[in-house]
């Protein structure tokens, strides 16, 4: 046959044959079918032919071709279990060196994966406990203005909650809640500050917290009707039962308790502390046309959450088409803005996406992903070092295969043998393992408050059958080469010559691991260095406006006439202004604004007249606010120079006195402000505005010419104390905000430092494994070079140049890689950054040197400084 | 042994062996059932015959030489057995009791 392979018949079909087929019958069988095949090809053509010896390929797999279950085999291999874990301990004992680098780089190594490991499973167990939780979701709000990127909200318009009523089908019960439920809970002369949702009755249809007390489809239908957690109502009542009890609320509104729920369980993704009726925030909220207008707006978004039930069978695609046509129509009144709504599944919500008015925390599924990447590179560098260091002690084993082979063990027991072994390494290394992550642990959560307030971290009895699993699997994949290759070896060879060179031909893929270890090293201190340097960087930069010595004080819902007046006496308070948020620290405050037909959103900040001097910007045209009386309008506006650019304002000075439109009422630009970061460095500037309304100051900022601070803060806080007795003082310095609006990079750069600082551990282990065995192997040649004079230096050099050429290797492959990685899409999207320089860059990789240098250089001169006639004698 | 029962196709394909003397291996026997009863054999099928018929014992095989054609693969052939040969005679004498008994009119009829 001239063209063989074009009258073949399909290779996986054949494959699939052999894999499946007795082995008695398979000869004849495939003939059989061969004969077919040539016959089909002859009379209905190629293509046929072959679709004809697949389905009959298929066809045949019946109980009667299958290969029989071998027990015989595998009773063998159960007896021969003790005598593999016998050996397996022996060989563990007596080469002590490799066995504790292999549990000592398994063992750190396997911490981090079992950390991981609770950590998932942990995230993926929030929200288990509703019932029917599988059919829950959120809807979601998209948020897109003009052509901008869309933004993921996970608030709804109240509006949304009778939309889904009316026109979407499918909606087993639904649940609308709005954020800002709570206040000072008075009773008699106790004050007890409390915080929560409001909810409409839906609440116990949607969720299944448990409720103690009450009626669950009722509780909620009554105005000024309130569900505390037994908690609160313990805190409130003391041990009096609460039910039906009435106490004040925030300023004078009379609440009755209408049922009492169990304190929602660690793992809910959003919590309270009490729930208010809706029909009360409606009541409260929808007075007067334009309290009516806001009320059901389609754009009054920022507040409210929808939780829905679907009917089961209900298809979510179909939801989430009507919902998406339903925010198409309803945004057409709207000129720039497009608002849709999509489903997110309860059960997702914690590992989710990232969603800006997120109702509690979430973990967010990129951080899980990247933290899970992170542990696998650790878990591989400790993979690649058994691999290595096995096959490289192979050679010491190979009379061993060769004489277990003559005497009949077949090449799979061979290899069962040492998945044997280096499952009993990674069970011993997970002993240790537990330890360390016990260890670890605390500080994992420590790392940030925001991670100790969503996780535990808590041990379950099935966590430890996971940890058990997952050593085997460690076990298994990292003894998997090394098995392969010791089965693999040709029973002659490794009797005759065991200590031949060439049964080493995977030389260059030890090689290669070595090459990889080191590259993902590197890849991890650049990558620590780059984020520290990025974290520096921020915290240096010039925001435009000065924050040394700025108190800020959260106002907590106290009258700022009487805390000014408090601080004022205070002689190191040079100056005190209000305002109602901090700026660049990551909240922004947005409004409408209009001049000219054109519309934008303008971030803002409402401040008091003191504020500017005390914060030090710059007004390059203009005027400041001036003192008003607290019941004046709001009539002034001092813009930034982005937005006269935008509307096309021209200069500062003609910008003045002009007119704009802003939350719909007409204000006069008095003063232009220097461009400065009013958010976070990562996005860039935009429009701002500062505006002058004397009711929404949440801020005091003080500041302080001190030389005793802490007698200063006393002060401070006495000055507070007598103003309000009740709620702490919060305050926090300028440089402090802005240091913890930067925690994620001191967060980041804390995991990836430690991280490789694990992983440079155990590469620099195996490394020098790698080197004591070379050293070992060739102490005859050292010898021998010695005796015919070759100088330290020199054998030195002989025996440094191969690692070293890996290590420049590794460095040559991830310097390039991480500066890519990060320039293209890490610090991509981040509008003001650090440039990543040249140290950052090298100074990971000289570490990596140094240690390599040390590790292998250790052992080397050990080897070239022994006594050759020691050596050569014992032959 | 298993049952000792004859299906009608197990019938067929042990003649069929018979019949083909040494010539008889599974692509065979199919092809020469296909010329005589004029119906389509699966190849399948009379592969799971010739295996319960050899589970039976009415049947021994052993395989051939090995050929260029095939890819290479041997061909196993199959023998009767006496225990095989015993049956056929036994169903056979069966069948001629049956229409030994049949009235020539009867038939004549169809």
């Amino acid at each position: 046959m001239s063209n063989k392979s074009a009258h073949q018949p399909p290779r996986w079909a054949d494959r699939f044959l052999e894999w499946y087929c007795r082995s008695e019958i398979l000869e004849d069988l495939q003939g059989d079918l061969y004969e077919h095949f040539e016959r089909n090809t002859i009379s209905k053509g190629k293509r046929k032919a072959r679709q004809i010896y697949c389905l009959d390929v298929l066809n045949f797999f019946r109980p009667y071709t299958i290969k029989k279950f071998k027990i015989v085999n595998n009773l063998t291999s159960f007896i021969m279990f003790k005598n593999y874990f016998k050996t397996s301990v022996r060989s563990i004992a007596r080469n002590k060196l490799f066995s504790a680098i292999n549990v000592i780089g398994l063992a750190v190594s396997m911490s981090i994966g079992l950390l991981m490991i609770a950590f998932i499973s942990e995230v993926f167990s929030f929200d288990k406990f509703h019932k029917d939780g599988d059919r829950v979701y959120r809807v979601n709000n998209i948020y897109q203005e003009q052509q901008e990127d869309p933004t993921p909200f996970a608030t709804t318009s109240i509006i949304m909650s009778d939309r889904i009523k009316e026109s979407i089908p499918g909606v087993e019960s639904q649940v609308l809640m709005t954020r800002g439920f709570g206040g000072d809970a008075k009773l008699d002369e106790k004050i007890i500050p409390i915080s929560g949702l409001w909810a409409t009755e839906g609440f116990n249809d949607v969720f299944s917290f448990e409720i103690l007390q009450g009626n669950p489809e009722t509780m909620l239908s009554e105005p000024n009707s309130i569900v505390l957690t037994d908690e609160t109502a313990k805190k409130i009542f003391g041990d009096t039962d609460p039910m039906n009890q009435t106490f004040i609320l925030g300023k004078e509104d009379l609440y009755t308790v209408t049922g009492i729920i169990k304190k929602p369980p660690f793992n809910s993704h959003f919590t309270f502390q009490a729930l208010g009726s809706y029909i009360t925030y409606t009541n409260q909220n929808r007075k007067g046309e334009r309290g009516e207008n806001w009320y059901n707006a389609w754009n009054n978004m920022w507040m409210n959450y929808v939780y829905v039930k679907l009917a089961p069978n209900t298809d979510v695609n179909d939801v989430n088409q009507r919902l998406l046509a339903l925010g198409e129509k309803e945004s057409e009144k709207y000129e720039h803005i497009t608002i849709t709504s999509e489903l997110q599944p309860l059960y997702g919500m914690m590992a989710g996406p990232d969603l800006s008015n997120n109702i509690g925390v979430s973990i967010g599924g990129a951080v899980i992903w990247v933290l899970a990447g992170f542990t696998l590179v650790v878990l591989l560098s400790a993979g690649f070092n058994y691999t290595n260091l096995s096959i490289a002690r192979s050679l010491k084993r190979a009379k061993e295969v060769g004489v277990r082979k003559v005497v009949g063990a077949t090449k799979r027991q061979v290899f069962n043998q040492f998945i044997t072994e280096a499952t009993i390494i990674s069970v011993i290394a997970l002993v240790f393992a537990y330890l360390i992550f016990m260890f670890i642990k605390p500080h994992f959560l420590g790392l940030d408050p925001s991670i100790e307030r969503s996780l535990q971290l808590e041990i379950t009895p099935i966590l430890f059958l996971y940890f058990f699993i997952f050593a085997l699997a460690v076990g298994l994949l990292a003894g998997f080469v090394p098995a392969m290759f010791l089965s693999k070896l040709k029973t002659v060879q490794a009797l005759k010559n065991a200590g031949s060179t060439k049964l080493f031909s995977k030389v260059n893929m030890r090689k290669v691991l070595i090459v990889i270890q080191f590259t993902l090293s590197m890849a991890f201190i650049i990558s620590a260095s780059i984020a520290y340097t990025q974290f520096k960087y921020a915290l240096n930069f010039d925001l435009g406006f000065k924050t040394e010595n700025v108190l800020n004080i959260e106002l907590q819902n106290n009258d700022w006439q009487k805390i000014e007046t408090a601080f004022a006496s205070i002689p190191e308070v040079q100056m005190i202004s209000k305002s109602a948020m901090i700026p660049s620290v990551g909240s922004t405050y947005l409004v409408d604004m209009k001049y000219n037909n054109d519309s934008t959103e303008l971030f803002y900040n409402t401040i008091d007249e003191n504020y500017i001097d005390l914060m030090d910007h710059e007004i390059i045209a203009g005027a400041h606010f001036t003192k008003k009386s607290s019941e004046s309008e709001e009539s002034e506006v001092i813009l930034n120079e982005e937005t006269l650019k935008r509307f096309n304002l021209g200069t500062p000075n003609e910008a003045i006195g002009k007119q704009v439109e802003i939350d719909e009422n007409n204000l006069t630009i008095i003063g232009v402000v220097r461009d400065f970061h009013y958010d976070k460095l990562d996005q860039g500037i935009k429009s701002f505005g500062f505006r002058n309304r004397s009711n929404s100051f949440y801020y005091v900022n003080l500041k302080l010419n001190s030389s005793d601070l802490p007698a200063t803060m006393a002060k401070i806080e006495n000055a507070w104390n007598e103003v309000d007795p009740v709620h702490k003082l919060q305050a926090q310095f300028y440089d402090e905000n802005i240091e913890s609006a930067y925690s994620e990079y001191v967060i980041m750069g804390t995991i990836v430092g430690f991280l490789a600082v694990l992983t440079v551990s155990i590469a620099a282990l195996g490394l020098l494994g790698m080197a004591v065995y070379t050293a070992e192997t060739r102490m005859k040649e050292i010898s021998i070079r010695k005796v015919l004079g070759a100088t330290e230096g020199s054998l030195v050099s002989l025996l440094t140049r191969g690692f070293m050429w890996l290590l420049v290797i590794s460095a040559a492959l991830a310097i390039p890689l991480t500066y890519l990685l990060f320039e293209q899409q890490i610090l991509n999207d981040i509008e003001n950054r650090a440039t990543i320089g040249v140290l950052e860059l090298f100074t990971g990789v000289l570490i990596i040197f140094a240690i390599g240098i040390l590790t292998i250089g250790s052992q080397v001169r050990r080897a070239a400084k022994a006594n050759p006639a020691q050596t050569l004698r014992s032959e | 042994m298993k049952g000792t029962n004859l299906g009608e196709f197990e019938e067929v394909v042990l003649l069929t062996i018979a019949s083909l003397m040494s010539e008889a291996y599974s692509v065979a026997i199919c092809d020469e059932i296909e010329r005589i009863t004029e119906r389509q054999v699966k190849l399948g099928v009379v592969h799971s015959v010739l295996n319960r018929l050899e589970e039976k014992g009415f049947v021994t095989s052993q395989l051939g030489e090995a050929t260029k054609a095939r890819g290479g693969r041997r061909k196993r052939f199959f023998e009767v057995t006496h225990a095989g040969k015993a049956t056929l005679q036994k169903v056979k004498a069966q069948r001629d009791e049956l229409w030994s008994l049949i009235p020539e009119f009867n038939l004549k009829m169809i």
